[in-house]
């Protein structure tokens, strides 16, 4: 879809890519809600609406095309599944904290999950939300940072070093569970602790997840430009052969364990 | 009106029980009894407005009724935003209150005063903005508040008082008949007119108060004054630009209720880089005083 769209904002989808996927699939009930404040990685919540049905192949084919119901960022009041139209930075945790606060003071038990850029980072705003939810032990809420130390045009530590980033949210009063963000195993460990912390200590959560921008395209990993350039067709041919390998290697590895 | 304020949302609470009030860190010797009834549902935000917008826009989502309470100028204009994104884009019944709208802080200075926030706020769409005059309205707009879906904004001020009252709280209200000029203001800066040292000038103005914005559409009989009068005087505590004055202009020109000639009192902003009260930067402005009725003698006799 990104190909035919001829969509930037690549990098910072594949890095999100499994984080996405541990929370729709295995870790959010269906009463539970998802918030990416990183709207630019929006490829990655259109492919898992999809793979759920929400969205029509179709609708999938239309991505960022005049007179799309999917533009780049993601849109508001349109699905129930994105609550709201995010793409403007550092809105995200403060919107979740928001939504945790109204389903607590309603006595639901909903949690809800956000998932930041690092870059996001740099807004102030962010860490009004950080002081937020730790004062108020908001327990129904996880952050996720996607942390591939890539943000617009540069190194997120030559830009404005973000580190000891988990030292930084501890201070600020969350439990911080640092987690590779591509293995499953990784993944899902960091699922486990993040949820025995939240349903016995009632503090806040937030997930550092250590990714690669442009994951799984060996020519985008790691690149500044993976964030803003769409793919050459070259690019694509390759890509997509390896993210195709890599999925089959994972599914084999998957069916061994078993 | 905070007083006032309070006292509704107070009574608001006995009939709804999807309140949540939201404040920037400020309501000190006014809101302690509020905080008391809420409950769990008094949130003081901090002095971090930016959040407390989005965490408003959260709660809205989540089902329920939020009031953001601050000083005008931090309650729009550091979250603009939050508030065009998270809570105008997507519709959300978030109520914003902002106290002492204009000059209201007066020497506390410029960065306390709030002479852009109806512009600012009139540009974004789903946006109602409510402007009450006298303290009687507060817990009418406060109701009509909370019975409107959209988002809103509350300009809070000192009230305005007029002698002999005003009809009750609405879109437009006709304060008082007059012989050769029409004033349509908005908000207790009206209350000026009403303390002209010229009663023969006092005598020549009708006056109306605008309640809402966006505008309603010109009730005839404001019309049909315009038409007979075909003077029509603009007075409002904010910068010119973006603000009553222009949305008059507009709605006359769209709806053909054309006057002869327009003119707009408005803030002027600190021409003489120099501050005092409320009434002060009023006067200065052209607002109240003395300055007022020189401004008014010359476009009545112009």
């Amino acid at each position: 879809m990104s190909k035919r769209a001829h969509a930037g904002h690549i990098g910072g989808a594949l890095s999100c890519a499994e984080l996405l996927v541990l929370l729709k699939f295995a870790w959010m009930s269906d009463d539970d809600a998802l918030l990416l404040s990183k709207g630019h990685a929006v490829a990655v919540l259109y492919s898992l609406l999809a793979e759920v049905d929400v969205l029509t192949p179709s609708q999938i084919d239309s991505y960022r095309a005049d007179g799309t119901e999917l533009p780049a960022h993601p849109p508001f009041n349109t699905f129930e599944e994105i609550s709201f139209a995010t793409g403007s930075l550092g809105h995200g945790l403060s919107l979740s904290a928001g939504m945790a606060l109204g389903a607590r003071l309603k006595g639901l038990s909903r949690r809800f999950f956000c998932v930041t850029s690092d870059g996001e980072l740099d807004a102030g705003s962010v860490w009004e939300a950080a002081l937020f939810i730790a004062h108020h032990k908001l327990d129904n809420l996880v952050w996720l940072i996607d942390r591939n130390g890539i943000q617009g045009i540069g190194r997120t530590e030559e830009i404005m070093a973000l580190e000891p980033l988990d030292a930084k949210l501890r201070a600020f009063g969350f439990h911080v569970v640092v987690t590779g963000g591509h293995d499953f195993p990784s993944l899902l460990a960091a699922r486990d602790e993040s949820t025995r912390q939240l349903d016995t200590h009632g503090r806040p959560v937030a997930i550092i997840a250590n990714t690669v921008k442009g994951n799984g395209i060996s020519q985008l990993e790691n690149t500044v430009d993976s964030h803003y350039l769409p793919l050459g067709d070259e690019q694509y041919e390759r890509g997509l052969d390896e993210l195709t390998r890599a999925h089959r290697a994972r599914l084999d590895e998957y069916r061994n364990a078993r | 009106m905070r007083a006032e304020f309070a006292e509704a949302m107070l009574q608001l609470l006995g009939r709804r029980k999807d309140l949540v009030f939201v404040t920037g860190d400020l309501g000190y010797l006014a809101f302690e009894g509020l905080a008391q009834a809420y409950g769990e549902r008094f949130v003081n935000a901090g002095v971090a407005e930016q959040n407390a917008v989005s965490v408003a826009a959260g709660l809205a989502r989540a089902g329920l009724l939020p009031w953001v309470y601050s000083i005008a100028a931090f309650a729009v204009l550091r979250p603009f935003e939050q508030i065009r994104d998270d809570v105008c884009l997507h519709e959300l019944p978030v109520k914003l209150v902002g106290n002492g709208g204009g000059y209201g802080y007066g020497i506390m200075g410029p960065t306390h005063h709030a002479l852009e926030d109806v512009g600012a706020l009139r540009a974004l769409p789903n946006m109602k903005l409510y402007l009450p005059l006298v303290a009687d309205d507060v817990p009418l707009v406060v109701n009509a508040m909370a019975a409107d879906p959209s988002p809103n904004y509350l300009r809070l001020n000192v009230a305005a008082e007029i002698p002999g009252g005003v009809p009750p709280f609405a879109a437009w209200r006709k304060l008082k008949s007059g012989r050769s000029a029409v004033v349509i203001g908005m908000g207790p800066v009206l209350q000026g007119l009403y303390q002209l040292s010229t009663p023969e000038l006092f005598d020549e103005l009708e006056i109306w108060s605008v309640g809402t914005l966006p505008l309603e559409a010109i009730p005839s009989e404001l019309a049909t004054s315009i038409r007979e009068k075909r003077r029509v005087i603009t007075m409002e505590e904010h910068y010119r630009s973006c603000g009553l004055g222009e949305a008059l202009s507009h709605a006359f020109l769209t709806s053909r209720v054309i006057p002869q000639s327009l003119s707009c009192l408005y803030a002027a902003g600190y021409p003489s880089a120099r501050y005092g009260s409320q009434r002060w930067h009023q006067e200065e402005s052209g607002l109240a005083g003395w300055p007022l009725v020189s401004r008014l003698e010359t476009l009545l006799r112009a």
